[in-house]
C-alpha cells in the first residue's frame, strides 16, 4: 500500500487513534492503554501485517515520556510509525509489546536502562548495559558531574 | 546396587548437574568485550545470556550536545568494520532533512567506498571465522588482502578504519588522483585470491561437519527477532537495504540479493562468501564511469534541520542500520537513535544455540559478525 | 649384495668392552647406563629445541610470513631465549592443589616420552633397548602418558582443567587402539615384533611400498591416529578450548609448564619415528629389490641421515595438518575413531593376513 492508502486503512481500523502522513512515513498515535491492542491487531490483519519492528526509540519529551515504533511488514513492504506517549515523567510506565514482537523485549530493556521507562508484564525487565543504582542518562535532566563536562 | 541398576536401564532420575560458565568480557574469540553467561549440562547448552554494555560510550547522548556534521565523527567508532556506511547513514539522514540533493559524483563514489568497506569488513570477518575454528592460517591470508583496501583508505580518506569521509552535503575533500588505478588493481588481485578462500575453507569437510546444521534460525525467527544482514538472509529473510530502500548510486548498479534458505551457520557464511563476489561487480560497473564535478554541495556554516522527525536506512557489512534524528529546529539534535544490526543479531543467539554444544556457540557466534561497540554504543 | 652401512654394534661393544676392562661389572655396566641416559637427555633436549623453532617456521611458511628472524641469524636462538623466559618464571601452584600429585603430573608426562624413545632404532645397532615385542612394549609404554595428563587435571583443583584433561584423556585412549591396530598390521606383514628386525626386513623395499594397499591404509590411520594422540592439529580441542574452558596445563607455569610443552613435541617425534620406521624403512636406505647399483649409490647417504630425513617428512606433514585444517568438536573426534577408524582397520587387518598367507606382495 501506499503512504496514502495506508492512512486511509489506519483511519477505519482505528478511529481512536491520531493518524497523520509525516515526511516520510505515516505517523500512528495511540493512547497508552490502546497499545497492546493496537499492536496485536497491526501484527494479525491480513491487509497490513506489521510483522517487523526495525526501531524501538525511547524519547524524553518535557511533560511526558515516548516511545516510537517504526514497523514494516515483510509481506506488503509498507512502512509506518506508531507512537506512545506515557502519562508523566516520573512514574513513566507503557505496557510491552514483546509479546507481540520478540525484538521489543531487548530494545525495551534498553529503554527501561537508559530512559527509565517502565513496561508493563514485561519478563524479564532488567538493565542492559548499566549498572544496578545508575540514574537514566538518556533523560533531559540528567546531571553527572563526574562524567559530563558542560560548556 | 539394585538402584543404581534401575535408575540407568530406566535412564530417569538420572540427575546431572547443569553449570554455568562465563565466557567472561575478555575472551580470545576477539569478538569485543561481550560477556556470555552459559548455562551447561554437560556439553549441551540450555542457555545463553548476553550481558553487554562492558563498551558502552553514551554515543546518543553526547550526540545532543554536539552539532550535526560533528555526529559523523563518533558514529566511526559504533561499528568500526563499516565505518564508512556509518558516516553515510547520518549524512544522508541530515540531507534528507534540509532536501538537499548531492550531486552524481559523490552518490558514486560513496557507493564504491561503501562495497570496499563491506569487502574489507568481510574479509575480516573471514579470517576471524577460520580462526576461530582452529584453522589458524585463513587469519594471516584475509588480513594480508585486506592492507591493499585499507591502503587505498588511508590515501583517499586520510585513516585506515575510522574514516569520516562524508559530510552532510558531500564528501570531506575529492579522491585521491591514484583512487580509480588502486581500486581496478585491488579488484583484479583480488578476484584471484577469492577462489584461494573457497579451496582453503569452504570445501573443507571438517568445517562443513561444525557448520552445517548447527545454529538454525528459521525464517519467522529471522523476522520477529530482527536479524539483518547476511545472517538474515541465510534465512531466507530479504531484508538487504540496498535492493528495497536504495540510496545513493545502488539505483544504478545491477547486482543481486543473495538469499539462502537452509538457515544454518555454513548458509550464513556461504552468504558472505557470495557478497564478496557481488561487491566486487557493483565497484566494477561503477569505477569506470565516476562523473565530473563538485565533491560537495556548499552548506551553511551552522546547520539547523527543520523541526520533525527523520529516518535514514542503510546497509552495512553486518545488517540495517538506521539512523533516527528528531530535531527541534536548533543546532544539536533533540535526540539521535542508532539502530544497530548487532543489536538485534546478538539477542538470536539464544534461540540458536539452544541444544547445540559449546564448541558450536563459538561457530555461531563467528557467523553472526558481531562488533560490541555496535551494540553497545 | 654387499652393504656398506656402518654398523654401531662394533663401537658399542667396544665402549664396552673398553669399560669392562678397566671397572668392576657393576660399576662399568652403571657408567654405561650414564652415558645412555645423557645421550637422550642431551638429544631429547636438542630436538625439542630444533622441534619448536621448525613449527614457527613452518607455520609462517604457510601463513606467508617469515616467523622468527631477530633473535640470533635468522631467528636460531628463539627457542633457547623462550626457555631462559619460562625458566626463570615463578612457579605458582593453587592453594588447595594436591601438593604431590600436581608436580608428579609433568614428570610423568615426560617419564613415559623417554620410555618410548627408548626403543627406536636410529641406525644400524644404534638402539638402547631392542626387545623381541618392542612394538608390544612402544604401545603399553605409551599409554603411560595419559596418566600424566589425567594426574594434572585431577591435581590442579580446577573445574576447567579437570573437564579439560578428562576430554583429552578419552580422546587419547580412544586413539591408542587405533595406533595400536595399525602397528599391528604391519606386525601381521613383517612377521615380528621386534624393531631392528622389522628395519631389516625393509631392505629390499619399504613396508609401505612392499605391503600396498593395507600398508598404505594402515600408514593412513597410523598418521591420523598419531595426529590425535599427540593432541596436536585438528585434534587440539583440548588445549585450543582456551577460547571456553582452559586446558589441562592451566594451572602450570614455568618450567613444569616447559616440560609439557616440550613431552607434546617429543611425542610428536616418536610418532613420527615410529611411523618412519614401520612404514618408511627406518634407518634403511631406498632399495628396490634388484637394482644393485641403485642401491649402491643410496648407501652412500648414511643411515642416520636416512632416518632423521623421513622422521623430518612425517613431522613436516603433521604439521601441514595442523596449519590448514579447522579443529574437529569432541564428539566428532570420538565418533571418527570408534565409527570410522576402528572397523576400517579391523578389515584392514584381515586384508593384511589374506595379503600375507596369499603371498600377494612384493
Amino acid at each position: 500500500m501506499t503512504n496514502e492508502e495506508l492512512q486511509a486503512y489506519l483511519t477505519g481500523r482505528f478511529p481512536e487513534a491520531e493518524i497523520k502522513l509525516g515526511a516520510q512515513y505515516v505517523e500512528m498515535t495511540v493512547k497508552a492503554e490502546d497499545l497492546h491492542d493496537a499492536a496485536v491487531q497491526l501484527k494479525e490483519s491480513e491487509e497490513i501485517a506489521f510483522d517487523y519492528v526495525f526501531c524501538l526509540t525511547g524519547v524524553d519529551y518535557a511533560e511526558n515520556m515516548g516511545i516510537i515504533y517504526h514497523l514494516e511488514s515483510i509481506n506488503h513492504r509498507h512502512v509506518m510509525v506508531l507512537k506512545v506517549r506515557t502519562a508523566d515523567r516520573l512514574n513513566p510506565a507503557i505496557d510491552t509489546v514483546s509479546d507481540v514482537w520478540i525484538t521489543a523485549k531487548y530494545h525495551e530493556r534498553e529503554a527501561y536502562d537508559l530512559l527509565g521507562i517502565h513496561f508493563n508484564n514485561h519478563t524479564d525487565l532488567r538493565r542492559l548495559f548499566l549498572e544496578d543504582g545508575w540514574g537514566f542518562p538518556l533523560r533531559k535532566d540528567y546531571v553527572d558531574e563526574i562524567r559530563i563536562v558542560e560548556r | 546396587m539394585s538402584e543404581i541398576r534401575e535408575v540407568i536401564i530406566n535412564n530417569d532420575r538420572l540427575v546431572t548437574d547443569e553449570y554455568l560458565v562465563n565466557m567472561g568480557p575478555q575472551h580470545p574469540s576477539t569478538h569485543g568485550v561481550l560477556r556470555l553467561l552459559v548455562r551447561l549440562e554437560g556439553e549441551k547448552v540450555l542457555n545463553v545470556q548476553p550481558h553487554s554494555g562492558y563498551i558502552h560510550s553514551g554515543i546518543e547522548k553526547m550526540c545532543e550536545a554536539i552539532t550535526y556534521p560533528q555526529i559523523i565523527h563518533l558514529t566511526d567508532r559504533m561499528d568500526y568494520l563499516s565505518a564508512h556506511m556509518n558516516n553515510e547513514a547520518v549524512a544522508l539522514c541530515v540531507e534528507k532533512a534540509l532536501q538537499v540533493e548531492v550531486p552524481d559524483r559523490v552518490k558514486y563514489i560513496r557507493t564504491i567506498m561503501d562495497e570496499l568497506a563491506r569487502l574489507a569488513s568481510h574479509q575480516l570477518w573471514w579470517c576471524v571465522f577460520g580462526m576461530d575454528l582452529g584453522a589458524l592460517t585463513t587469519f594471516f591470508y584475509g588480513l594480508r588482502d585486506r592492507e591493499h583496501i585499507l591502503d587505498i583508505f588511508e590515501e583517499t580518506c586520510g585513516a585506515r578504519m575510522t574514516v569520516s569521509y562524508n559530510t552532510p552535503g558531500g564528501l570531506m575533500f575529492d579522491i585521491h588522483p591514484n583512487f580509480q588505478k588502486r581500486v581496478k588493481d585491488f579488484i583484479k588481485y583480488f578476484r584471484t585470491k577469492l577462489p584461494e578462500y573457497d579451496k582453503l575453507l569452504s570445501g573443507n569437510v571438517i568445517l562443513r561437519e561444525r557448520t552445517d546444521g548447527i545454529g538454525h534460525l528459521s525464517l519467522k525467527d529471522a523476522i520477529d527477532f530482527g536479524v539483518t544482514g547476511p545472517s538474515g538472509r541465510a534465512s531466507g529473510f530479504s531484508c538487504d537495504v540496498r535492493k528495497h530502500n536504495p540510496y545513493s548510486a545502488y539505483p544504478l548498479v545491477k547486482f543481486n540479493e543473495i538469499l539462502d534458505h537452509r538457515c544454518d551457520t555454513y548458509a550464513r557464511y556461504e552468504v558472505r562468501m557470495r557478497e564478496m563476489h557481488e561487491s566486487l561487480s557493483i565497484i566494477e560497473q561503477l569505477i569506470d564511469n565516476i562523473p565530473a564535478g563538485d565533491y560537495a554541495v556548499k552548506m551553511k556554516g551552522v546547520l539547523k534541520l527543520p523541526e520533525g522527525e527523520f529516518y535514514q536506512r542503510v546497509e552495512t557489512a553486518r545488517g540495517e542500520l538506521g539512523v533516527f534524528i528528531i530535531s527541534d529546529g536548533k543546532k544539536n539534535p533533540y535526540r539521535v537513535k542508532f539502530r544497530s544490526p548487532g543489536f538485534s543479531n546478538l539477542f538470536a543467539l539464544n534461540q540458536m544455540t539452544k541444544g547445540h554444544k559449546i564448541a558450536d556457540l563459538v561457530a555461531i557466534m563467528s557467523t553472526l559478525d558481531l562488533i560490541i561497540p555496535d551494540i553497545d554504543r | 649384495m654387499a652393504f656398506n652401512i656402518y654398523d654401531f654394534t662394533s663401537l658399542t661393544h667396544n665402549i664396552h668392552e673398553g669399560l669392562a676392562q678397566s671397572f668392576s661389572p657393576w660399576l662399568a655396566t652403571t657408567i654405561e647406563w650414564v652415558i645412555v641416559g645423557v645421550a637422550y637427555l642431551l638429544f631429547v633436549a636438542l630436538f625439542g629445541l630444533f622441534l619448536v623453532y621448525a613449527e614457527r617456521k613452518v607455520c609462517a611458511a604457510f601463513q606467508q610470513r617469515l616467523g622468527p628472524m631477530r633473535v640470533g641469524k635468522w631467528g636460531l636462538l628463539q627457542t633457547i631465549a623462550d626457555f631462559i623466559k619460562l625458566l626463570m618464571k615463578e612457579l605458582i601452584m593453587p592453594r588447595k592443589a594436591d601438593w604431590f600429585l600436581y608436580n608428579l603430573a609433568p614428570f610423568i608426562v615426560i617419564i613415559a616420552s623417554f620410555l618410548a624413545i627408548a626403543v627406536l632404532p636410529f641406525a644400524k645397532g644404534l638402539q638402547s633397548l631392542d626387545f623381541d615385542i618392542g612394538v608390544f612394549y612402544l604401545t603399553s609404554v605409551s599409554s603411560v602418558g595419559v596418566i600424566g595428563i589425567l594426574l594434572a587435571g585431577w591435581s590442579s583443583n580446577n573445574k576447567y582443567s579437570l573437564i579439560g584433561a578428562m576430554r583429552s584423556g578419552a580422546q587419547i585412549l580412544s586413539y591408542e587402539l587405533s595406533v595400536s591396530l595399525s602397528l599391528l598390521t604391519m606386525v601381521v606383514f613383517a612377521g615380528t615384533m621386534q624393531f631392528s628386525a622389522i628395519v631389516e626386513g625393509q631392505r629390499d623395499a619399504w613396508f609401505i611400498f612392499s605391503g600396498h594397499i593395507p600398508a598404505i591404509i594402515a600408514f593412513v590411520i597410523f598418521l591420523i591416529a598419531g595426529t590425535a594422540e599427540t593432541n596436536r592439529g585438528p585434534f587440539d580441542l583440548a588445549e585450543a578450548e582456551s577460547e571456553l574452558v582452559a586446558g589441562f596445563h592451566t594451572e602450570y607455569s614455568g618450567i613444569k609448564f616447559a616440560m609439557f610443552f616440550l613431552a607434546e613435541y617429543i611425542n610428536l617425534f616418536i610418532i613420527s619415528a615410529v611411523a618412519a620406521t614401520v612404514f618408511l624403512g627406518g634407518w634403511m636406505p631406498l632399495h628396490f629389490g634388484n637394482l644393485e647399483s641403485f642401491n649402491h649409490v643410496m648407501d652412500f647417504i648414511p643411515p642416520v641421515v636416512w632416518f632423521f630425513g623421513k622422521v623430518l617428512f612425517v613431522i613436516f606433514v603433521i604439521m601441514w595438518f595442523k596449519w590448514t585444517f579447522p579443529r574437529l568438536r569432541v564428539d566428532q573426534i570420538l565418533t571418527l575413531e570408534w565409527k570410522y577408524l576402528l572397523p576400517i582397520n579391523l578389515v584392514n587387518i584381515l586384508l593384511m593376513a589374506l595379503v600375507v598367507l596369499t603371498k600377494f606382495h612384493f
